[in-house]
């Protein structure tokens, strides 16, 4: 029995102080993104999660290039990525996709230059890799408190908007006209989304981030059709690849090519796409047994012309 | 217009709107409008695309500030914020993956507007179900709102607004993409909501004939400006030819009425049937 467990979780794998800050940082990380990305992906507004990445990719590597903490450049850029977004609007992205495109471009092509400049003065081209593809091993403790406070303030954000959040992605004009400040609630959206993104920019990477905002959200909407549900899937699968991506991550110090060990981005990003995989999969199974039932119970109708014969479907 | 009775005073009066224009970047969209509606009636507000129905509902509901004119709700000048005033706009097209049921968009009517994440009551659930079963929506109460029919979602909708107990319920376009029964339905229980429910329906409609059998008053727009009364008093060849500024011909035919534009208009039109263009190939 041990030597199984020995043999899934590597010698010192819970002695290790990386692993442990990775656990809890990580773990909150996820949580935050889970929540978060729930009302991303039924707002619409994934391209809009997506660029307040790249914009923190800005922030990241000019706060290295300055020797400032990345997170606060990430944040930072962020927020203030938002802040514009929510001046330009991205309420029509087709409109704005090339005004977009080229802030977006320029962006990380000033990140390129950071880096650049950083790198080579300093020549830790490891930073490059960091700031982009992130790396939950190098997270100092000390930054624990940091990740709570954000985490927190996030999280406070959206149980504070739950309702006029799902109203006004039902309706912006139905919420309007109930009196929702629905442009308040729309900046403060993005304010909640700006913090979920900075700090998964540190976790997974900047390019990355994305990923656990839409991935686990994405894959619970497929799960469950109630919102408070929906959420509780995100926040689980969002935990269980998290954690599962750092355990293969540590394990991998013991595999080929080399015990140099694989990134735990690739592995949280990987397992993402296999979880939503799954559950495409069992949402396209679930409603091909509903069709077929409800196929079956008109046939019964039609038939034999007995109303005892077809359950109450519901599905007309 | 002289008012027998002080504004909001009489007879179960809901809504008056005098006056009322409304200047747009240099273009007048509504004219001189004005109509009342009261409880336990339901209105037709009739015209064709662009007549400024849609505006009129924006200034309802206080989302558009008249240039001139009064808005009056139950006799005092709107208030920003009013759940008194249910409205369902026109077809929603939903994403078929919104988490979210019959059931919950109908409870997010009660307390969509609050803040804070709602704790699921007895008493929440049996409004809700009370709401379903008036609009008769059991049967998909479960399914998710993006994968609703069109009728399915439009009586969700009505329910949706019903249920914060509204005295005024604004319905834009309610009838269009609907098969024939599903409009049936619809009209019949918004015309038992009006009675039953004491309130105020304002339909908005570019085809009258299907709100005929529940229609107590129409108001009848055309180009930014409105006539209202009984369906008698306003669908009539001098009143809708005052308001389109040319000739038009109403005309009965088996219970139906047809507003026919007069002759300057179809020779108008004419230049703009498609011959001129010849379809070329299979492109």
């Amino acid at each position: 029995m041990s030597a199984i467990l020995n043999g899934v979780f590597e010698p010192g794998f819970f002695a290790s102080e990386p692993v442990r800050v990775a656990v809890v940082v990580g773990g909150a990380v996820a949580l935050v993104s889970a929540v978060v990305g729930v009302f991303t992906v039924i707002r619409g507004q994934s391209f809009a999660g997506h660029s307040l990445g790249d914009l923190g990719t800005t922030g990241g590597s000019g706060a290295f290039l300055v020797r400032a903490n990345p997170l606060w450049g990430f944040v930072v850029f962020a927020i203030l990525g938002a802040g514009a977004m929510e001046l330009f609007g991205t309420r029509r992205p087709r409109a704005r996709d090339m005004a977009t495109g080229i802030v977006l471009g320029a962006g990380l092509g000033i990140a390129a230059l950071f880096l650049y400049l950083g790198t080579t003065e300093s020549s830790t081209t490891g930073a490059t890799v960091t700031i982009l593809f992130g790396s939950m091993f190098v997270i100092r403790a000390s930054m624990i408190p940091v990740f709570a406070l954000l985490s927190v303030l996030a999280l406070a954000i959206v149980a504070l908007l739950y309702r006029p959040l799902l109203l006004s992605a039902v309706s912006e004009d139905i919420a309007h006209a109930r009196g929702v400040p629905v442009r308040v609630v729309g900046v403060l959206y993005l304010l909640a989304m700006a913090v979920a993104v900075s700090l998964s920019c540190v976790t997974i990477g900047a390019i990355l981030s994305t990923a656990v905002l839409i991935g686990p959200a994405a894959a619970a909407l497929r799960l469950t059709k109630r919102p408070g549900l929906a959420i509780a899937w995100a926040v689980v699968i969002g935990l269980a690849v998290t954690w599962l991506g750092i355990l293969l991550a540590y394990d991998s110090y013991y595999w080929p090519p080399t015990g140099r060990g694989w990134p735990v981005s690739f592995f949280v990003v990987a397992l993402i796409l296999v979880v939503y995989l799954l559950a495409d999969l069992a949402s396209r199974n679930k409603e091909r047994r509903a069709g077929a039932r409800a196929l079956a119970a008109s046939k019964g109708l039609s038939g034999r012309a007995r109303p005892s014969e077809s359950p109450a479907m519901g599905a007309g | 217009m002289n008012e027998p009775f002080p504004p909001g005073a009489g007879r179960g009066e809901i809504l008056s709107l005098d006056g009322v224009s409304l200047w747009l970047s240099g273009r007048e969209i509504l004219h001189d409008v004005g109509f009342r509606l009261h409880a336990g009636e339901l209105t037709g507000l009739i015209g064709s695309n662009g007549a400024g129905k849609t505006t009129i509902f924006r200034v309802i509901l206080g989302l558009e500030t008249p240039s001139a004119g009064s808005v009056l709700f139950a006799g005092h000048p709107r208030a920003r914020r009013n759940r008194s005033i249910g409205y369902v706009p026109q077809s929603l097209s939903l994403d078929p993956d919104m988490p979210l049921r019959a059931r919950d968009l109908v409870a997010l009517g009660l307390d969509g507007d609050r803040f804070g994440i709602p704790f699921p009551t007895r008493s929440r659930r049996q409004l809700v179900d009370e709401m379903l079963e008036a609009v008769d929506a059991q049967g998909f109460a479960e399914s998710r709102v993006g994968k609703l029919s069109g009728g399915e979602l439009q009586r969700t909708l009505i329910a949706h607004a019903l249920i914060a107990k509204p005295r005024l319920l604004l319905l834009d376009e309610p009838l269009a993409n609907l098969d024939i029964r599903s409009e049936q339905e619809v009209v019949g229980l918004l015309g038992r909501i009006a009675k039953e429910q004491q309130i105020a329906v304002l339909i908005s409609a570019h085809e009258m004939n299907p709100l005929l059998p529940v229609m107590d008053r129409v108001v009848y727009v055309a180009s930014g400006r409105a006539a209202s009364g009984s369906t008698e008093e306003v669908v009539r060849e001098d009143v809708l030819s005052a308001l389109y500024g040319h000739h038009v011909d109403v005309l009965h035919v088996h219970g139906r009425i047809l507003v026919v534009a007069g002759k300057d208009e179809v020779h108008h039109a004419e230049p703009e049937s498609a011959h001129t263009v010849a379809p070329r190939g299979l492109g």
